[in-house]
């Protein structure tokens, strides 16, 4: 292999397993060390650089960081980094003078965002501070997007989102309200607006044609499309369910119907999955939460038809599915075994959503593709259409919200070079530099002894409790002694372990002492072989294996299979050359402040157009 | 040293040995010697070795004398038994306990000073009696754990830290054991655990004395520019003539020797040494061309390393001296103390 190049700054940041599945690319290790300290304003700084609602992700982030965390390969369970955000939003203090602030003199250029949602308010952020003005056009009475429609209450309480949002609004967006754009070329000829962003999300609800579906205004009533429903839900138009309620789809949406209707009087609440387990949308905690509160699951049921007796609604019925799975866990086959008949009262769909863009004409130079999905730049996030762009749910399709926000930061980047004349698609790279932590022959500028404490649990309301309201907070947060407890299960992955060829003697006491068997000196060779001769065999692909330039006396290499490195400084505390040292890696992620050129705005700029 | 234990925590695909255990369950407590010392590395080897084996933790019984080098005992295999001597006496306490017990590993672990010094007479004797024990020097030319000064191993013109120059001739503990009649001679290096582990698990293997000298440069007083012990001079000195791989009972040979240059030999339990020359004018039956061999590099200032000396047909200690089969703490009480009848007629002998 040739040796690594850790000057890529990938190589390190790709280290911290957490901050590089984030699309945000949120310092984790970081915020968690300020936990650990007390320190939790800082730790909510932290968070918000990148994924500017920590109080609102630390309860309902997609959180795919947690998959990806090292800890879930050396033991079971990864850090539970979402609920350590919530810690560090929860008791942070008044930090509203600490947030950046939008210049009394604005830069000239007026910026339209479609939509309030994350995406939309992420651009807001980043861009009123560099003096634009932007008008935020939203067709409901209440910012938020999906956050406040669709996520139950129950999950993200308002006051949460009110404020975090509020931090943003504070800064001065002349937000419209109740103000739906019917058209995108008005808006444009309005002349108005140097650039557009389109934050309008994925806001159709799929439905089910299967017989039945429209046989009578009764059954038309009772069946409803999930995500419109919880938004009635949200707005209190709908106050109450059928005690019998069958969810249609096991994504995530379901899980808040389901959850929901248990709240508005319902008592027998099945969600029906078409595949087994293993096969679901829902993430495992989402589908915990829904079982923990006596919701049932049934699988391989395909929906047939809707049954109807005397116009009115009374069941569905199902085919009963059997599969075929190969050694891979792939379906290979699929068969229909039986129907089963569940009657019910209502039915609500949850099978997914879809971008629509009624008010977008044909002929203003946006491209769309066969299934009328925008063709968007995956970086620039420009549409064909110079001066619009679109990010979060309406760029690609329904994601999530920490998507939304990095969609938001790097649209905002285009949006200000695009304003400054310069080119979107040249761009700042990410940066990382490397400190020491040492401070003494075997001290540590942090904690590296390994902890083998388990994942604490998130503690809930009681469960005779928290039906009495639709909008009681489920979750209560990890009390002080689980936060001391789980900060010590992050690993310090941005301490990392470098390595100086010039100074290893060769005496194996790194490759000794490692707890987890990553160091190996050996010959070089192939990747693929290399990696079967190592102390223990490193068989996880997807993580990076660090050879370094062939060593002195030998000229073997010193091979580090990164994938389970606990960084407990071992190494470097056993080296008596220092070849190895622990150094703090710190990423800087660009932002559209940095992308500001010194020759623009300046106060002679002129308003365009 | 390390200010922090080994975390328990392990990698989750480590191998399993035929009893279901990892290395990890072969370790010992912290080490507190000098962060790169040799030694550390050669308890690494004897964990690897042991592990490898399969012999269980309480089958081994390490011993020692006084020394960074025989404080190591600590650091491998806590499940199994110790005794720590003073300082030059580990083979009388060897002596006595393998008399007592035939059926336990014994693994003594000495340093140059230890053995060369105020030991070389327990050594010898050990070597003369064939106890059956797999002895290991960690040789690193100094006294190590007093700070420092040359011990019996140093060579001459090798230099200490400060630049003074040993003027006294060394005594080699190979050329030693060669000729007190040791059959199983062995030197490597503690930065070839590729070399080191298999001469481990032979030696434990041997029946009766087994000699490795591991040269085990001491990182903070004797790894300078100047000394004949170091890192550096060890690996451009380093001459491997036999590459000793050995193979449990049950297992196929299954690398490929050229013909001609390979010699199997079987032990006493059947497993199997498979000597692979990579010198071919190089005999390791032969005490005598070994000797000769060996000190001609040695007067060239080279380390010959591998299995140098091997003689599968000695008598050892048991043997000779028709100790008990069955471990003395376990002969019922009346077999080992026969009563006032028997010492009578044990006495009588002497009137
Ligand atoms: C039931 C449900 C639960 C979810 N749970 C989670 C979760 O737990 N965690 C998570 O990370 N994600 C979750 N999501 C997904 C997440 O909410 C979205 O991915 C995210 O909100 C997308 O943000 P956005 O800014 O792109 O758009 P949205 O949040 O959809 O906001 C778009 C806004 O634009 C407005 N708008 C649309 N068209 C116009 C127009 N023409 N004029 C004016 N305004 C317009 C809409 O009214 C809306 O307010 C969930 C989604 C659903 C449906
Ligand atoms: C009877 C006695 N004499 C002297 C000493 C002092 N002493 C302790 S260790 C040592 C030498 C150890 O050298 P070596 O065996 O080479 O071990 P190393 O530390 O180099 O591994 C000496 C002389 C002692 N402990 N006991
Ligand atoms: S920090 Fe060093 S010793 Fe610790 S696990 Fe990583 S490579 Fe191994
Ligand atoms: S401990 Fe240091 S000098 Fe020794 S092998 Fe490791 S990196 Fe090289
Ligand atoms: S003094 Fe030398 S022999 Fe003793 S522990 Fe330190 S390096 Fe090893
Ligand atoms: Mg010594």
């Amino acid at each position: 292999m040739e040796p690594t190049d850790t000057k890529n700054p990938n190589y390190y940041h790709r280290v911290v397993d957490c901050q590089w599945a984030c699309p945000a690319h949120t310092d984790v290790p970081e915020y968690i060390r300020l936990i650990a300290l007390g320190e939790f304003t800082e730790a909510y700084l932290v968070n918000r650089e990148s994924n500017v609602f920590p109080g609102i992700l630390g309860r309902v982030c997609d959180r795919p960081c947690e998959p990806a965390c090292r800890r879930g390969r050396v033991e079971a369970e990864p850090v539970a980094i979402c609920r350590l955000k919530r810690v560090a939003a929860d008791h942070r203090e008044d930090i509203r003078a600490r947030l950046p602030r939008a210049p009394k003199k604005k830069n000239g250029k007026r910026i339209a965002c479609i939509g309030a949602g994350p995406a939309s308010l992420t651009v807001a952020n980043d861009l009123l501070p560099l003096g634009y003005e932007i008008t935020m056009f939203e067709k409901w009475h209440a910012p938020g997007g999906l956050m406040r429609t669709n996520i139950p209450s129950f999950r993200l309480p308002a006051r949460v989102l009110d404020e975090e949002i509020g931090y943003i609004l504070d800064m001065g967006v002349d937000l419209r309200l109740g103000t739906e754009v019917k058209s995108l070329k008005q808006l444009l000829a309005s002349g108005e607006f140097d650039a557009v962003f389109v934050g309008s999300g994925a806001p159709k609800g799929k439905d089910l044609d299967l017989p039945g579906r429209r046989a009578s205004l009764h059954v038309m009533e009772h069946i409803h499309i999930g995500i419109e429903w919880l938004e009635s839900v949200a707005f209190g138009h709908t106050r109450a369910i059928g005690k019998r309620v069958l969810i249609i789809g096991v994504g995530n949406t379901a899980m808040d119907c389901c959850r929901t209707s248990l709240r508005l009087g319902a008592t027998d609440v099945k969600v029906m999955a078409r595949k087994p387990r293993g096969f679901f949308k829902a993430s495992d905690w989402e589908l915990k939460d829904a079982e923990e509160e006596s919701v049932e699951i049934v699988v391989n049921h395909s929906p047939k038809a809707f049954v109807v007796e005397n116009e009115r609604l009374v069941g569905m019925t199902f085919d009963k599915m059997e599969y075929d799975i190969d050694a891979q866990g792939r379906i290979v086959g699929e068969r229909v075994v039986g129907e089963a008949f569940l009657p019910c009262d209502d039915v609500i769909l949850a099978i997914g959503q879809e971008n629509a863009f009624p008010w977008i004409e044909d002929d203003i130079g946006i491209e769309f593709d066969r299934w009328h999905v925008p063709k968007i730049d995956k970086v620039t996030l420009q549409s064909t259409l110079p001066n619009v762009f679109f990010g979060g749910d309406a760029a690609f399709g329904p994601k999530n919200i920490i998507w939304a926000v990095e969609h938001g930061h790097q649209a905002a980047i285009s949006i200000h070079k695009y304003c400054q004349g310069l080119p979107v698609s040249e761009r700042l790279p990410p940066t990382l530099k490397l400190s020491s932590r040492k401070m003494g022959l075997h001290e540590w500028a942090y904690k590296n002894e390994y902890n083998p404490i388990e994942r604490r649990l998130m503690p809930h309301v009681d469960l005779k409790e928290r039906f009495k309201k639709v909008d009681i907070e489920v979750e209560l947060g990890f009390t002080p002694e689980q936060t001391a407890a789980e900060v010590q299960r992050c690993l310090n992955c941005d301490i990392q372990t470098v390595f100086d060829a010039n100074l290893c003697i060769e005496c194996d006491a790194c490759v000794d002492i490692c707890p987890v068997d990553c160091l190996t000196i050996t010959a070089n060779g192939p990747e693929d072989e290399l990696r079967t001769r190592l102390k223990a065999p490193a068989m996880n692909a997807a993580q990076p294996l660090f050879v370094s330039v062939p060593l002195k006396q030998t000229g073997r290499v010193m091979v580090k299979d990164e994938n389970l490195c606990v960084h407990c400084g071992l190494c470097a505390e056993r080296c008596p050359t220092a070849a190895w040292d622990m150094q703090k890696s710190k990423i800087k992620i660009p932002y559209a402040i940095d992308e500001t050129h010194p020759s623009c705005f300046s106060p002679q700029t002129r308003k365009s157009a | 040293m390390s200010f922090i234990p080994k975390p328990k925590v392990a990698h989750p695909s480590l191998p399993k040995n035929e009893l279901g255990l990892t290395r990890r369950d072969y370790e010992g407590v912290m080490s507190t010697l000098c962060a790169g010392c040799g030694h550390d590395s050669v308890t690494a080897a004897i964990i690897e070795a042991v592990w490898g084996l399969s012999i269980r933790p309480e089958q081994v019984v390490k011993l020692s004398g006084i020394g960074c080098s025989s404080k190591t005992t600590a650091y491998f295999v806590s499940g199994g038994h110790g005794f720590n001597s003073v300082h030059g006496r580990m083979p009388s306490i060897a002596t006595g306990a393998i008399a007592a017990n035939k059926d336990l590993y014994y693994i003594g672990v000495s340093g140059d000073g230890d053995t060369l010094s105020i030991g070389f007479g327990q050594f010898a004797h050990a070597i003369r009696r064939n106890i059956n024990m797999l002895y290991i020097i960690e040789n690193n030319g100094v006294y190590g754990l007093t700070k420092g000064q040359f011990s019996a191993s140093a060579d001459i013109g090798s230099k200490t830290k400060r630049g003074e120059e040993n003027l006294q001739p060394p005594i080699d503990p190979v050329v030693a054991g060669l000729t007190l009649g040791a059959g199983f001679v062995a030197r490597s290096f503690s930065g070839d655990k590729q070399q080191l582990v298999p001469l481990i698990q032979a030696g434990l293997k041997y029946k009766g004395f087994a000699l490795i000298d591991v040269l085990s440069p001491c990182v903070t007083f004797n790894d300078h520019e100047g000394s004949t012990k170091s890192y550096r001079f060890v690996r451009e000195h380093y001459d491997e003539v036999v590459h000793a791989d050995f193979v449990p009972p049950a297992q196929e040979i299954t690398i490929q020797y050229s013909p001609g240059e390979a010699i199997p030999v079987t032990m006493h339990d059947g497993s199997r040494i498979v000597l692979r020359k990579l010198d071919e004018r190089y005999d390791p039956t032969r005490r005598g061309k070994a000797y000769n061999y060996l000190r001609d590099r040695l007067a060239k200032g080279e380390y010959v390393t591998g299995l140098i000396y091997i003689d599968e047909k000695g008598r050892d200690f048991h043997e000779v001296n028709g100790t008990t089969d069955t471990p003395i703490n376990q002969l019922p009480y009346e077999v080992l103390t026969p009563g006032a009848a028997a010492l009578e007629q044990i006495m009588s002998r002497y009137r």
